[in-house]
Formats: structure tokens, sequence, C-alpha cells
């Protein structure tokens, strides 16, 4: 490489402000994030407008303070890079409106990011000698993909959710046993204490399709499990339905992931977002990775929930393939992978 | 001193460059489509058109509310990117006031109307005193019904203008008992040099915000905040 490119990200899809400043797509030189989680908790999930309105409040400080924090000042960016999709609309148009100011003010390239390539691209943070190609499982509140990753900004999904994503399953379970928002973390931790083989919950094929998933039915199983008991007056232990419910999605996920490695002929597996940080999914996946030789990877759970590193990661590598943006740029709410600009 | 003027906050874009005694230029759309895609590059055309660069600018001007939530942050987040990149200060002028300045001069009392749905309209008061427009009643959201009744009240002859006119056109024929007139359609509407000439007396008064501490003045909770507020109060009032 001749000379460092410096990349100012923005993130804002969903209910978290971010930025961060990243040297060539690897070294984070900065990472701010303003989580509105606890906002959200009073209604029991996102609430779009919420999120837009804490968005526009939050987000020049979070910028200042990662260029603060990089010690740096605009001039010393190369190019920024911001989230058009997919995500929330509302909270999407902060990011992009302001990102696009900021480009025009400064003479700065704007390259769009797809939120999901800058999960699936955290990978390259702390691997730095990851490289295409390998095959990443995306697991978050939004999406359950399983891509393909060719080569850098090069995409192909192989697998996809029919119904919920797996992150949105967690949180539904979680309300159903009274753990609250967000489920996924606090299903995890519950689980330790539980029996994973207690209760058998189905595990769902989608015929036709192998490597695809549904995870309505194992939520329904759940649900009406709960409802069993209540009805026979049994007492549930809620340790071990976190931990069969988890068990019954990361069993599916896991043996789906290594389906496709045989089937691509891929050596190298990532695991990406907010559910990635599950330890029960880190420990299954990396587990069946060393039985098949397979390396793993995966980001430290900062770099799992959503943020702004991994939108200039993956902002590092579609800004060396020549893409960018036009003042036009608009949010994009169901944007999909390999589709984009 | 030049201070850039943007306006999204309805269906209106308007982008607008104006100094202490001149509207150097103004660019006004108005029809469907979304302003993310719209004010930025027109923005663009207008500082080239006119070969001014944005980083000539004194302030940044944007209209700070009520208006459509989205409209306002786009038009909030732009004033914001631009005002961190330039470390310039952002003016918000109030929307109602703002598309009140339209009808300067007039006699008459100036009612702006904007369709706030549920029945609602972001409206307010105004009338001029020589040069400086005063402000009878402040914006808000109120049912159409009520400022029909504000008006009857002051007893004076009204001109109405804004997006809910046509909306309320019917509530106001029926209600309105003083003489009343409706504004011709490039007078009607949010436009920023209306709002750039209201920024340009803002700015002098050193009426500025950091583009850090602007946000819009939204006039209303968002629908989940209503409805959390409107639950705790049945419970207390239970209690």
């Amino acid at each position: 490489m001749d000379k460092d490119i410096v990349i100012l990200a923005i993130e804002s899809s969903c209910d978290e402000t971010a930025a961060a400043v990243v040297k060539n797509g690897r070294e984070v030189l900065s990472n701010v994030i303003y989580s509105q989680i606890e906002l959200h908790k009073l209604y029991g999930g996102v609430v779009p407008e919420i999120a837009s309105r804490k968005h526009i409040e939050k987000i020049n400080p979070v910028i200042e303070k990662a260029l603060k924090d990089a010690h740096m000042t605009l001039s010393d960016v190369d190019a920024l890079a911001v989230t058009y999709g997919p995500g929330l609309v509302g909270a999407l148009l902060v990011g992009v409106a302001e990102a696009k100011a900021i480009s025009y003010a400064s003479g700065k390239p704007l390259v769009p990011v797809h939120h999901i390539e800058g999960h699936i691209s955290a990978n390259y943070i702390e691997n730095k000698d990851l490289e295409p190609p390998f095959l990443c499982m995306v697991v978050s509140g939004g999406h359950t993909h399983l891509v393909l990753v060719k080569d850098y900004g090069k995409y192909e999904i192989i697998g996809r959710t029919h119904d919920d994503a797996a992150g949105e399953a967690f949180d539904k379970v979680a309300r159903a046993i009274g753990l609250g928002y967000p489920g996924g973390p606090k299903i995890d931790r519950l689980a330790k204490e539980g029996n994973s083989g207690a209760i058998t919950f189905p595990k769902a094929h989608i015929q036709g399709a192998p490597l695809d998933f549904s995870f309505s039915g194992v939520k329904s199983a759940v649900l009406n499990y709960l409802n069993e008991c209540r009805m026979k007056k049994i007492e549930v232990n809620t340790a071990d339905v976190a931990a069969s419910f988890q068990k019954a999605i990361v069993d599916v996920i896991v043996e789906h992931t290594m389906e496709a490695a045989g089937e691509y002929k891929i050596r190298k597996v990532a695991l990406a977002g907010g559910v990635a940080s599950n330890s029960a999914l880190r420990e299954a996946m990396e587990l069946a990775c060393s039985r098949r030789h397979l390396e793993f990877y995966r980001p430290s759970p900062l770099l799992c929930t959503d943020n702004a590193a991994m939108i200039g990661a993956a902002g590092y590598y579609d800004y060396l393939n020549g893409k960018r943006a036009g003042l036009d740029l608009n949010a994009i709410p169901n944007l999909k992978i390999g589709e984009g600009l | 001193m030049k201070i850039l003027a943007l306006e999204s906050s309805g269906l209106v874009a308007s982008v607008a460059v104006v100094t202490e005694d001149r509207l150097i230029g103004e660019y006004t759309t108005n029809f469907k489509k979304t302003h993310s895609q719209t004010l930025l590059p027109m923005m663009d055309a207008l500082l080239k058109m006119t070969g001014i660069s944005v980083t000539e600018m004194d302030a940044i001007a944007v209209s700070g509310g009520p208006g459509s939530f989205t409209g306002l942050r786009i038009g909030s987040a732009t004033a914001k990117g631009l005002g961190l990149a330039l470390n310039k200060p952002i003016i918000s002028v109030p929307t109602v006031d703002a598309i009140a300045y339209n009808l300067f001069g007039t006699d008459a009392v100036i009612c702006p109307l904007m369709d706030a749905r549920r029945n609602q309209t972001y409206t307010g008061l105004y009338t001029f005193e020589g040069n400086q427009m005063i402000c009878i009643a402040h914006q808000k959201a109120v049912m159409i019904n009520e400022i029909i009744s504000e008006i009857n009240d002051l007893g004076r002859r009204v001109i109405f203008l804004g997006d809910g006119v046509p909306v309320f056109r019917q509530a106001l024929e029926e209600g309105i008992q003083v003489p009343h007139a409706y504004a011709p359609v490039h007078l009607n509407q949010q436009r920023a040099g209306a709002l750039g000439a209201l920024a340009v007396q803002y700015y002098k008064e050193g009426r500025c915000e950091s583009p850090a501490e602007h946000q819009p003045d939204y006039l209303r909770l968002s629908q989940a905040e209503r409805e959390l507020a409107a639950k705790k109060e049945e419970e207390q009032n239970r209690e």
C-alpha cells in the first residue's frame, strides 16, 4: 500500500448512533457508540421515531468525539462512509443527510455502505490475516443470512430465513419467559444455568432449500410449551427453556454453516451480527470448525453490535472498488446484500 | 455576510443564499420526491449557478420545526453536517414564523396553517408593525377549531396560507366570522428566501446555535411517548 487511506464512518441504522475513524480498513483509530438501548427498554423494543430523534441529537457530538479520539480533524480524512441501508428509514436518513453534507462541505468523497456488509467486514478488524473467500454467518435482530464472501465487496447470499430473524426469535421468547428487552443477552445468561437437553424443540428445515432457515416454528413451540405448562399448572424452569430454545437455534445455524462450507469447499468460517456475541453460538461454531479443521473467525462482542468501525472497514474496500455516493443518495430501508449501488 | 437557508419541513424543498440586502438566489420545488434526494442537489445547483462556494457562508439557517418529522431531520442533519465541516453556526428559524414572513407588510393578521394530521394544525398568528413582524400567538399544534375561535375573538381581517389551507378549507369557511383571504401560490408555502431573510435578523441578534446543539423543535411527542404518557395518566387516575 503506497498511501494510507483514512475513513470517517457513520452508522445510524437502528438504535445506535456511531462514528469511527478507520485506517486501511483494518486499523480502528477511534470507535464511538452512543447506545439508546435504555431509552427503548421502556417500550419493549426500538421505537423508530424516538430512535431518529436521538440520532439527530447525538450525531454531531459522536462524530466530533470520533475525530478527537483519533487525534484528527476532517482534513486528515480521505473519505467518508455511511450506512444507507438496510434499517429504519428515519434513522438511516439522519446519518445519510449528515454524511452527505459533511462530504459536500469538506470536498471528501462519500462511500455508501451496506449495513450487513459492514457486520461481515467487522471480522477484518481483529483478524489482519483474514481475506476472502470465506463463509460468513450473519445473525442479528433483523437478519439471518449465510453469506459467501467471494472477494472484497463481492457477496452472495446462499442461505436466508423464511420468517423471523434469529435475534427476533430470541427477543420474542425472552418476552414470553419474562426476561424483557433485549432478549439475546438475557437468554444467553439464563441458559448457562439451564439444561439444554431438558426440552426438545423442533429444528425446522426448509424443503428444497437446505441452507435456508425458519425460526418461527421453534418460537411457536416454546410459546406452546409455556401455555401447556400454564394450563397443567406445571412450574416452568425458565433456565431450561432458555437453554433448550437456544440450543435449537444454535444447532441449526451451525449445521447449515458446516453444510455450506462442505458444499462450497470453503476453509474459513466467520460469524457476524449482534447474535454473534451469543456465547453458546460462538462455542458451538468454534467446536464444529475445529473438528473439520476449518479456520474460525468472529469479532469481539463490541464489534458484533452495531458500530461504525465495521462501516469504515467495509467502506475502505468499497472505496478501493470505486464506489461513490451522489448528492442524491437516499436511505434504502430494505437494501439487499450485493444489490446496492 | 452570507447565509445559506434550507427548508424541508413539508412538501416544499427550498434553498436560498441571502445577505443583508440581497436574495442572491433561491431554488424552490414542490412535488413528491423525497428531500433526501432533492435538497442537497438543489443546494449544489444554486451555489454553482451563483458561483458561490459553500465555504463562504457565515451561517446555515434551517427551518427549525414544526413539520414532517423526517423532513425536519433531513434539513437539520444537512445543516448540522455543513456546520460541523465548515465550523459555522446554525440559525434555527421557527417554521411557522418563516411561512408568515412571506406576507411582509400586510395590515391583516397572518395565519399560517400546516397540516399536522389527526385534525390538528401547526399554526400561529402574526401581524406587522412597520418593518417588524409581531407574533400574536406563538407557533403551536392545536385543533383547527381552537385557532378559528382565536381568530374570531381577535375580530381582525386575516390571511391564511400554508399546506393546511386545502385540508381545512371547509372548516375555515364554516367557522371564520371575520373578513379573510387566502394567499396566492407564490406566497403561500415555505420559502427559503423568507426563512433566510428572517435568519439575517436572528444572526444580527446573535440567535445562533452550535451545530452540535441544534435539533428540530417538533412541537409534538412521538406516538409511542404520547401513548405511554396517556397510559401513565390513566393508571394515576385509577389510583
